[in-house]
């Protein structure tokens, strides 16, 4: 730095660098101001949703009985209540979709790691597991509707959600198990051989808890997309005002259709609270599931990474 | 249950290619052979055939026979994972498991394997540390992770490991060549001391390593580029590094190339 | 010395037949197995039923199924539906978000790669990814609430000067109401930056270090090295990125469906105009599902939807290629 200002402080020595031409300098100044403006753009957007999210909605998730009380009798034009019962509906949703999808995807990517190793197959399901993530979470909704409802005839109900969304997890959770277990160094698992442990044990005992916080970040953000999505519910079950903890029968609300049906057929002024509010509060359940992932991701057994 | 290898005609394959040729070696109990020669000749690929490890990569396959105690361990009846308990081995890194405690870490082959009696495992994990000239520098921490240890700790940490499930052979993969000297030194008296109770087999890419700590030494050569590594001599170590039967090992243990 | 493992008097090696835990290995190998396969299957059944489910309905529809803009499924005995104004509606607001969404994406992935400060970048880059947490319903009611009436005037001059072109001509619903494709179109754009940008910018990472330090050695300029290693090497992932942000646009439901106005006019191929996509159309309809009949005539418009991403998702996975797993 010394040398840079003695020669900048001189002005009577000429320089004897080559010059750059203004042209030159002029473009690099151009990009560097464009690429800097597109991220202050994107950041737009961004701080615009989460302030208009948090003062709409803010006084909706003070109220009083905001986190215990479902709308069980309460009057369209009134506000009071809660969105207890979409809260149980969102998290009972969450929770079955993820007591399937997380066994699942959590074995494929084992298949793909330690037993597939390139093969047909794998390269098969590698293909599927992107195309299942690109699959719109309306096209998985009719699928389950036309499986579950049409053909095998059950009624809707949340089980029916639960179900549309393993399909929407599921892709998530293999992409992040099988990125984690490629991290496991195969030193581990020759180590583990040389044992004399078998394969499977090696998997289950070695491989599996040094990726662990991996695996769990990944499955708290893929948690967290599945609780947002809103096109299953809207197909797969019925909005209900009250607590219906039946998941197999029935309609029950979740946080998304809660705030699609105030949104929808409530014009009045406490609905639009009220959708704020659940929107807000879906934000917040979405952030805990990232913290979580975060503070997950912090504690990895993969230290060269 | 000391037990001698015999390496009868034995030939390696990955997939097409052909990496090692006709291999005949016997290897005695209580004693350590040393693999040397130059990188790429073969002398891991062999050491790893002696457990069956070499089958971990996929396309790898095996001719010949390797018997241990005269029982091949390749015979169709034969549990791979069976061999590997019986043969242990040590790898060029250190490779402690990171989720596991010291004390776990030095009994994981035996908690694998289902033994659950915590008092009976405890004293396997101290003999197995001591063997291992591991348990004055550990004692007060063996609920710490093993990965916070120093590397040549963390290796001697894999000796007492491999030999806590009590093998009948102890393979070593290049144990040392990622410690620093003092690691290292560590590490060739340890061998010195296991060789009363164990058979040792040891690849080293490091001659004076060889001629220190092995009774005998097998140079592995590859005769040209693309053919297959083989054994070019198998002889008392003394005799190789005095006065070797063959030229090329003559002119390798000579720094003459290689 | 260490206590007896193995328990055979004579110490000789196990045989396969002793081994109960040969058979566990291959129990777990088949649950992995069997967990892959599901997965293809799942793919395969989800075509396999959406196109059973809807031949019925595409027998019995009385209106060409690809030129028709009716979607009229009341009367189960005279079904009259046909996709034409709901793919139009679907492109055009797909496409217009991705011509918003591509540019930006670009410049925020090379401001995070290469030009903001080193410690910066990942708390920065964790602000783009906050954008792609938001669930779709509150992008909805925020473009609904917020943004629609907020880029009316906007619209509105855009109408006023460019009139002319028929991209920014009279739609067949009110520009001052924000329910247009041009809104839904933005709401889309900023849905889709987060994937798009996340994807570019780890493809730009991995341009070699040493031809970027070769271009700097060369006197250019950090823009003449940008456009000379980081563009080349990451074009084929960007270009990638981008159709996979345009196969979400395309399937977005929620947000179309608050956003978009309905319309008893046909699709003019203006931005201004209102109407629904493939998803919004399903979504708006699942009320009615009970009939087999007009239930199949939303399906096979989910099938079109369906066969639609898994092209453009393909297409994308390819280009993108084994650069990125994501």
């Amino acid at each position: 730095m010394a040398t840079t200002e003695s020669i900048v402080n001189q002005p009577a020595t000429p320089t004897p660098f080559q010059h750059i031409s203004g042209s030159r300098k002029i473009k690099n100044a151009l990009a560097t101001a464009l690429v800097t403006v597109a991220f202050l753009i994107a950041l737009v957007p961004l701080g615009w949703l989460l302030v208009t999210v948090i003062t709409r909605g803010f006084d909706a998730i003070l109220s009083a009985n905001w986190w215990s009380h479902s709308l069980s009798g309460v009057m369209p034009d009134e506000f009071a209540g809660g969105v207890y019962h979409a809260l149980y509906g969102s998290i009972i949703q969450g929770l079955i979709c993820a007591v399937i999808a997380v066994p699942l995807g959590i074995f494929t990517a084992i298949y793909l790691v330690e037993y597939g190793a390139g093969g047909r197959l794998a390269r098969a399901v590698t293909f599927m597991v992107d195309i299942l993530s690109g699959v719109p979470s309306i096209v998985a909704a009719l699928f389950i509707f036309a499986l579950w409802i049409s053909v095998l005839g059950f009624p809707q109900s949340a089980f029916a959600v639960s179900l549309a969304l393993v399909l929407l997890m599921l892709p998530v959770v293999v992409r992040s198990t099988e990125e984690m277990l490629r991290l496991v160094p195969d030193e581990l698992r020759e180590a583990s051989y040389a044992l004399g442990v078998p394969k499977w044990k090696t998997i289950a005992r070695v491989v599996l808890p040094t990726a662990l916080s991996g695996m769990v970040t990944g499955v708290m953000l893929a948690l967290a997309r599945v609780l947002g999505e809103t096109a299953p519910v809207l197909i797969l079950v019925g909005y209900s005002r009250s607590i219906n903890f039946n998941v197999l029968e029935g309609n029950m609300a979740s946080l998304p259709l809660l705030i699609y049906n105030e949104l929808v057929s409530n014009p009045e002024a406490a609905g639009q609270l009220r959708a704020w509010g659940a929107a807000l509060t879906l934000i917040i359940v979405i952030m805990i599931l990232n913290l979580i992932a975060a503070a997950s991701s912090r504690f990895s057994a993969i230290k060269n990474k | 249950m000391v037990k001698r290898i015999d390496v009868k005609d034995v030939d390696i394959y990955y997939g097409k290619f052909h990496a090692v040729q006709s291999v005949t070696v016997s290897v005695p109990p209580r004693s350590v052979t040393a693999f040397i020669g130059p990188s790429g000749c073969g002398k891991s690929t062999v050491l790893r055939t002696l457990n069956r490890m070499h089958e971990v990569i996929p396309g790898a396959r095996v001719e010949g026979e390797v018997l241990l105690d005269g029982e091949n361990i390749y015979a169709p009846s034969v549990d791979p994972v069976s061999v590997r308990r019986t043969i242990g081995m040590v790898f060029q890194r250190p490779n402690p498991f990171p989720t596991m405690s010291i004390r776990d870490n030095v009994v994981a082959g035996l908690r694998l394997a289902g033994t659950r009696d915590r008092k009976r495992l405890d004293e396997i994990a101290e003999r197995a540390l001591r063997s291992a000239n591991l348990w004055a520098e550990v004692k007060d921490r063996l609920t710490k992770p093993g990965g916070g240890l120093s590397g040549g700790q963390q290796q001697r940490l894999c000796i007492a490991r491999a030999i806590a499930v009590q093998p009948d052979v102890l393979l070593m993969d290049e144990p040392c060549s990622a410690l620093d000297p003092i690691s290292t030194l560590a590490i060739e008296d340890l061998i010195g001391e296991l060789k009363k109770d164990y058979t040792i087999v040891i690849v080293t890419h490091n001659m004076q390593q060889a001629a220190r700590v092995s009774d005998q030494t097998a140079f592995f050569n590859l005769p040209g580029v693309g053919q297959p590594g083989r054994l070019i001599e198998y002889n008392d170590t003394e005799k190789i590094f005095s006065n070797p039967d063959e030229k090329a090992t003559e002119d390798y243990i000579s720094g003459r190339f290689g | 010395m260490i206590g007896a493992m193995n328990d055979n008097a004579t110490g000789t090696l196990e045989t396969r037949s002793r081994g109960s835990r040969r058979s566990a290995d291959l129990i777990f190998q088949g649950i992995s197995t069997g967990s892959g396969i599901f997965v293809v299957l799942a793919i395969v059944l989800i075509g396999v039923f959406l196109l059973i489910q809807s031949v019925p309905s595409l027998a019995a529809n009385n209106a060409n199924f690809l030129f028709s803009a009716q979607f009229s499924t009341t009367d189960a005995g005279n079904l009259r539906f046909g996709i034409r104004d709901l793919l139009l509606v679907t492109v055009l607001s797909s496409a217009f978000a991705l011509v918003i969404a591509m540019p930006i994406a670009l410049g925020i992935a090379l401001f995070l790669t290469q030009y903001a400060p080193t410690t910066l970048r990942r708390p920065f880059a964790y602000l783009i990814d906050v954008l792609a947490a938001v669930p779709s319903i509150v992008y909805g009611l925020w473009g609904l609430a917020v943004l629609g009436p907020a880029l009316v005037p906007v619209a509105e001059w855009l109408n006023a000067t460019f009139g002319w072109f028929p991209l920014f001509a009279n739609g067949n619903v009110s520009i001052g109401g924000g329910g247009t494709i041009f809104t839904a179109g933005i709401v889309l754009a900023v849905m889709i930056l987060p994937i798009i940008t996340s994807i570019t910018r780890e493809v730009f990472r991995q341009t070699p270090a040493d031809h970027i330090e070769g271009a700097l050695a060369l006197g250019a300029t950090k823009w003449e090295m940008i456009r000379a290693t980081v563009l080349p090497y990451g074009r084929s992932g960007y270009i990638g990125a981008s159709m996979l942000g345009l196969g979400r646009a395309l399937g977005e439901t929620v947000a179309v469906l608050i956003i978009l106005r309905t319309s008893t006019d046909p699709t003019t191929f203006s931005l201004f105009d209102g109407g629904y996509t493939f998803a919004s159309k399903i979504a708006s309809a699942a009320a009615e599902f009970n009939q087999p009949l007009p239930t199949g005539a939303y399906i096979a418009a989910g099938l079109v939807l369906f066969v639609l991403t898994f092209v453009v998702n393909a297409i994308a996975r390819s280009i993108v290629g084994g650069k990125v797993n994501r």
